[in-house]
């Protein structure tokens, strides 16, 4: 028997209201504005942007105010609020070798074309905590050289002109997609990397680390790590030629894998990518970890039961959305549920009770 | 191929401009215009979503990458000329701008238009992006080997 029941509106209500009285805090101090966190917490808004499949900074910011700090809960609104966007249509694919570049480097070749730029990275800091920040937020006096024309090939295309690397198979077909039909398996590349971009920072940074560590192991180099923006262009019907819609900022990894021969193929190196809106790189780099290690079939490789290697599991596990609504649902009421588990319980305990009491009787 | 061979480069240009310029800068020098031309809003701004595709490995086939905002509107001018605006983020004035700039641009307005807005505009956008490039550019790694050994 289902059992409707009701009563909880004004303890809901009041909830709400406490809610946004806890995420204002103290009046005492000065309201936080969307336009700061948007400036000032660039990175977290980055990840609601990619982890939210949806690249508008001012929405990722209003999400995060909202959602008091918690990236994911403001993930899951950027998410809601996606569906409720009608489909002007998809871009062009994005030509990341335009991309201007705040930061370019290369962990493969030193001397590659375009040079190693390091871009505004927290590597090399020494991970000391900052008590001038607490103090006053001054901005940096930034050192500047004159900008260089040279253009930033990707590394990868060296490789691929001497064929010492996995050529990517090409075509212009409409790529599957998640968000408008259900994830099937086996899934397309395109479908993994769509996945892979969306998934949990932490879920894939986990998972690629497996990788590293053993669990379907196939040492990776970053031939190439880059972030800057590049020009979204679409075709748009009306005009009968595309245009520029607008310039995202992306972060790319491009992978260069242990080689694999086999008999009708020399040796060669494999690849893994990543793609990710914002300044993204550790996502970045996971992605491209991850993907490499959902190609070992592609590539003719073994599977190794890693769990890396596992579609099913990367794909169903790595949404962060899906993973906390069904998570977060057992929280919510299962009265009814349970009522029946008590009962079923009671009767087994009665029924082995009386058979205890029958054995010993006899 | 040369870029003066499409017939469509400058149009292309300047709405790509539109697009990609902030919505207070367009605004800013739409007012400086001081233009009222008359036109029927043939499309009112509608916000939307466009599917951002990137390429498996950057030179594979596509695939999805997410959507991004895009704002969109339609004008027609007096004259019958239409424009259209295609910009991102979710300003509707900013669409509307576009969509009577990218009108105007089609008629004698033209070089009015240009000089008020679309120079400011393209002037800005340089700045950032040479600003950027600036400070990108002293990030760059100058490697020198260390002389090893005695002579």
């Amino acid at each position: 028997m289902y059992v409707a029941v009701k009563g909880g509106e004004r303890a809901i209500d009041n909830a709400h209201a406490w809610l946004a009285d806890e995420r204002r805090g103290d009046t005492a101090i000065p309201e936080l504005s969307v336009a700061q966190i948007r400036e000032q917490m660039a990175l977290a808004v980055n990840r609601v942007m990619a982890e939210g499949s949806l690249y508008d900074p001012d929405l990722a910011a209003l999400a995060i105010k909202q959602a008091r700090g918690d990236l994911i809960e403001a993930i899951f609104l950027i998410r809601a609020y996606r569906t409720t966007l009608p489909r002007f249509g998809g871009s062009n694919p994005i030509e990341t070798e335009d991309m201007a570049c705040d930061r370019r480097v290369s962990a493969t070749f030193k001397d590659a074309p375009g040079g190693q730029v390091l871009g505004p990275t927290f590597d090399y800091t020494h991970r000391l905590l900052d008590f001038k920040l607490a103090a006053d937020g001054e901005g940096a006096d930034v050192p500047t050289a004159a900008p260089s024309d040279a253009a930033t090939p990707h590394i990868m295309s060296f490789l691929d002109r001497e064929g010492l690397i996995q050529t990517e198979p090409t075509g212009d077909a409409v790529p599957d997609d998640l968000t408008r039909t259900p994830l099937e398996l086996p899934a397309s590349r395109a479908l993994r990397l769509q996945s892979l971009t969306r998934g949990d920072e932490g879920f894939l940074l986990g998972m690629a680390y497996s990788t590293q560590r053993g669990y379907a192991r196939n040492h990776a180099f970053v031939a190439e790590l880059r972030i800057g923006t590049v020009a979204v262009e679409m075709e748009i019907p009306e005009l009968g030629f595309a245009i520029e819609i607008g310039e995202i900022t992306v972060t790319e990894c491009e992978t260069v894998n242990q080689f694999q021969g086999s008999k009708t193929q020399p040796p060669q190196f494999t690849r893994g990518y990543g793609l990710v809106f914002g300044m993204t790189e550790r996502k970045a780099i996971s992605m491209a970890l991850v993907d490499r290690a959902l190609r070992w079939k592609e590539l003719g490789e073994d599977n190794l039961g890693a769990p890396a290697q596992d579609e099913e599991f990367v794909l169903y596990h790595g949404d962060n959305i899906q993973a906390t609504g069904f998570l977060e649902h057992i929280k919510l009421p299962h009265y009814v549920d349970f009522q029946s588990e008590l009962e079923l319980i009671r009767k087994l305990r009665r029924e082995a009770h009386d058979n205890i009491s029958r054995e010993a009787a006899e | 191929m040369n870029m003066m061979s499409d017939p469509n480069a400058s149009r292309k240009s300047w709405l790509g401009l539109l697009a990609k310029s902030a919505a207070s800068d367009v605004a800013r020098h739409w007012a400086a215009l001081n233009m009222t031309p008359d036109h029927t809003v043939l499309r009112s701004p509608e916000i939307g979503g466009v599917m951002v595709r990137g390429r498996a490995g950057a030179v594979g086939a596509a695939f999805n990458l997410g959507e991004m905002t895009v704002t969109r509107a339609s004008v027609r001018l007096a004259d019958g000329t239409v424009g259209h605006g295609y910009v991102q983020g979710r300003e509707k004035d900013h669409a509307l701008h576009a969509a009577l700039v990218d009108a105007l641009m089609q008629t004698d307005a033209a070089e009015t238009v240009e000089a008020v807005v679309l120079t400011p505009l393209r002037d800005a956008m340089t700045a950032r992006k040479t600003g950027r490039a600036a400070k990108a550019a002293a990030t760059k790694v100058d490697f020198y080997t260390m002389v090893r050994g005695e002579d």
